[in-house]
């Protein structure tokens, strides 16, 4: 179902529930949430908090229990596995912690790879990943291994993954837990200026203080519920 | 597809191990259909050679040729049956042969037949008498065009006219001259077995219609049960042996495509397990199990083919190799074919083992671990 809106993401009274054995735990807590059109958030919490399980059903990789998900205007709350499929294809980006580059590809292929299992377009995905190698500042690398890369280069090459299919959210799982400062800093600062220069929504998951300095609202979560859902810059 | 075919292009190494053993089951496999087929080529030539659809034996026969006697009174009433469009006799004896060039006990065992009917790749007329046509596979025996060669105890001399292929009996090398020819030979080295001028061991009969089956039971009753008349395909399932050899070799070949199942299964088990991790990525970023269980059958059937490739390039070579006659193995086109037909089978088969493991990998796993 298409709804009309301006919202890249629409999260209303989300429960994620696993069951362990006979015991029932609460992943996620009636959440809610928004995230504008345009908007970066960086979501923080304590380990187990629920960001990931959170983020995973924003992302389509989970289904909630309970509650209502709506991105890009698409309710995905009772897709099933295969409308997930189709919808992470076509309307969500991620940038994973450990990066996962395929490893036999080269920079230019493993954006490709977002077009290869998909209903393919070719020249016009060829065209987009010269693009965006161009913009992250690759096209020098865009024939090399992720082997051959840099770690700060093997993650503007999953932020250009995570950007081929203009996704209406981009979800990024701790980018900068695996760099250093410096290279960290950089990382966030092009995260920042390809979503906003795209007015791409992003959420971005981490512990890394620095990350929400950049972010237009920091969402706090504890315990499965969003305790504290950040003010917008406005 | 495209992203499996490209990690063998690009990781050869991990797929050698299996590409070599898949080679080796593929050669095993291709040579001892080869094997098989040798051995029934080389035990039922002679019949196949046959221009008839039927071989008429006599019912005491145990439908064995050399068991077999068919009177002329009996051949009349067969000439008789109508739709029976033409009957020749036919007579065999096995014998050592001594061949110039050989030691004096060097006998070469060759089978001798008289024929009315000539066999495929021979001239309708018969040869005269105390001339034959020999089986090709008796030149790396030294025989020659022209040569004589003597047979049996009498040295019973009969002169080689020409050569015709595929023509081997009972693993033997074999000879073809007129009745009177055999029935020289036989009387002179078997005279307790000896057959009288219009006796023969069997009939070959050409019949007009399609059913020769039906025609085969008309005959039988025709002659009120003196015969026992086969097709060309039932005779050759009779011969002693045909049949046993064909059953226990299909049972290794049936063995050796089941271990290359399981050699499959398992390695593509195992790399799909080194993968999950990367099948997690490629599932959250929109992958269906579909698309990535296509891309284990694909490199499942490009490792079979090149497996099997290598397989039928050394059975070539190997056939080429094998002096003629030393050992009845032959690479057929059809055998080759049959061959990797079986690989490509049991290397789908084998990846149905990672569907399940495909099928599980849960895309959720390659965002973070907590909850």
């Amino acid at each position: 179902m298409t709804i009309a809106t301006d919202l890249a993401l629409r999260m209303e009274r989300v429960s994620k529930i696993y069951s362990v054995g006979d015991a029932q735990v609460v992943a996620l807590d009636h959440v809610e949430l928004t995230v504008d059109a345009d908007e970066i958030i960086a979501l923080v919490g304590p380990s187990g908090s629920g960001k990931t399980t959170l983020c995973s059903i924003a992302g389509g990789l989970l289904t909630p229990t309970d509650g209502s998900v709506i991105v890009g205007g698409q309710d995905i709350s009772q897709y099933s596995a295969k409308q997930l499929t189709r919808f992470r294809r076509e309307s969500v980006g991620f940038v994973f912690q450990t990066v996962n580059l395929v490893p036999f590809l080269t920079a230019s292929e493993n954006l490709l790879v977002v077009d290869e299992i998909g209903p393919r377009t070719g020249r016009r995905a060829r065209d987009r990943a010269d693009q965006l190698l161009g913009e992250l500042g690759l096209t020098d690398r865009s024939s090399n291994l992720p082997a051959q890369l840099s770690g700060g280069e093997r993650q503007r090459v999953a932020i250009g993954r995570a950007l081929m299919n203009e996704p209406d959210l981009v979800l990024f799982d701790e980018p900068t837990s695996a760099l250093d400062t410096q290279l960290g800093d950089q990382v966030v600062n092009l995260i920042r200026h390809e979503m906003k220069s795209r007015g791409t929504a992003a959420i971005i998951v981490t512990h890394d203080d620095r990350i929400t300095h950049y972010a237009d609202r920091v969402a706090r979560i504890v315990d499965g519920r969003i305790s504290d859902p950040g003010a917008r810059d406005d | 597809m495209k992203l499996a075919l490209r990690e063998l292009w690009r990781r050869p190494g991990r797929f050698v191990v299996a590409t070599a053993i898949l080679a080796l089951i593929a050669l095993l496999l291709m040579v001892l259909g080869g094997l098989l087929d040798g051995l029934v080529a080389g035990s039922t030539g002679a019949l196949r050679a046959q221009r008839g659809q039927l071989i008429v034996y006599s019912s005491t026969s145990q439908e064995s040729l050399v068991r077999s006697h068919i009177t002329p009174s009996v051949r009349k009433e067969v000439e008789g049956v109508a739709g029976v469009s033409q009957v020749a006799g036919i007579g065999s004896v096995q014998l050592g042969a001594r061949i110039d060039g050989h030691g004096p006990r060097d006998l070469v065992p060759v089978v001798l037949f008289g024929y009315e009917l000539a066999p495929k790749g021979l001239p309708d007329a018969v040869p005269a008498y105390g001339e034959v046509y020999a089986d090709d596979s008796l030149q790396a025996e030294g025989v020659e065009k022209g040569g004589t060669i003597r047979l049996g105890p009498a040295r019973t001399p009969v002169r080689v006219i020409g050569f015709l292929d595929d023509s081997r009996y009972s693993g033997q090398g074999t000879l073809w001259g007129s009745l009177a020819t055999w029935r020289s030979v036989l009387a002179a080295n078997r005279p307790g077995e000896r057959a009288g001028e219009g006796v023969d061991q069997a009939l070959v009969v050409r019949v007009a219609g399609a059913d020769a089956i039906g025609q085969a039971g008309a005959i039988d009753g025709a002659t009120s049960g003196a015969t026992k008349t086969l097709t060309i395909a039932q005779a050759i399932d009779a011969l002693p042996g045909v049949s046993q050899q064909q059953t226990v070799f299909n049972q290794i070949i049936g063995i050796t495509v089941v271990i290359a199942l399981v050699v499959v299964g398992l390695f593509f088990a195992l790399i799909t397990v080194e993968r999950i991790g990367l099948y997690g990525v490629l599932k959250a970023v929109g992958a269906s199990s579909g698309i990535l269980f296509a891309g284990v059958l694909v490199q499942a059937l490009v490792v079979t083919l090149i497996a099997s490739a290598i397989g039928v390039a050394a059975s070539l070579a190997l056939a080429a190799a094998i002096p003629s006659g030393s050992i009845p193995f032959v690479a057929t086109p059809s055998r080759l074919l049959t061959s990797t037909a079986y690989l490509l089978i049991a290397a789908l088969l084998g990846c149905a083992f990672s569907l399940r493991r495909v099928l599980k990998v849960d895309p959720a796993a390659a965002i973070g671990g907590e909850q």
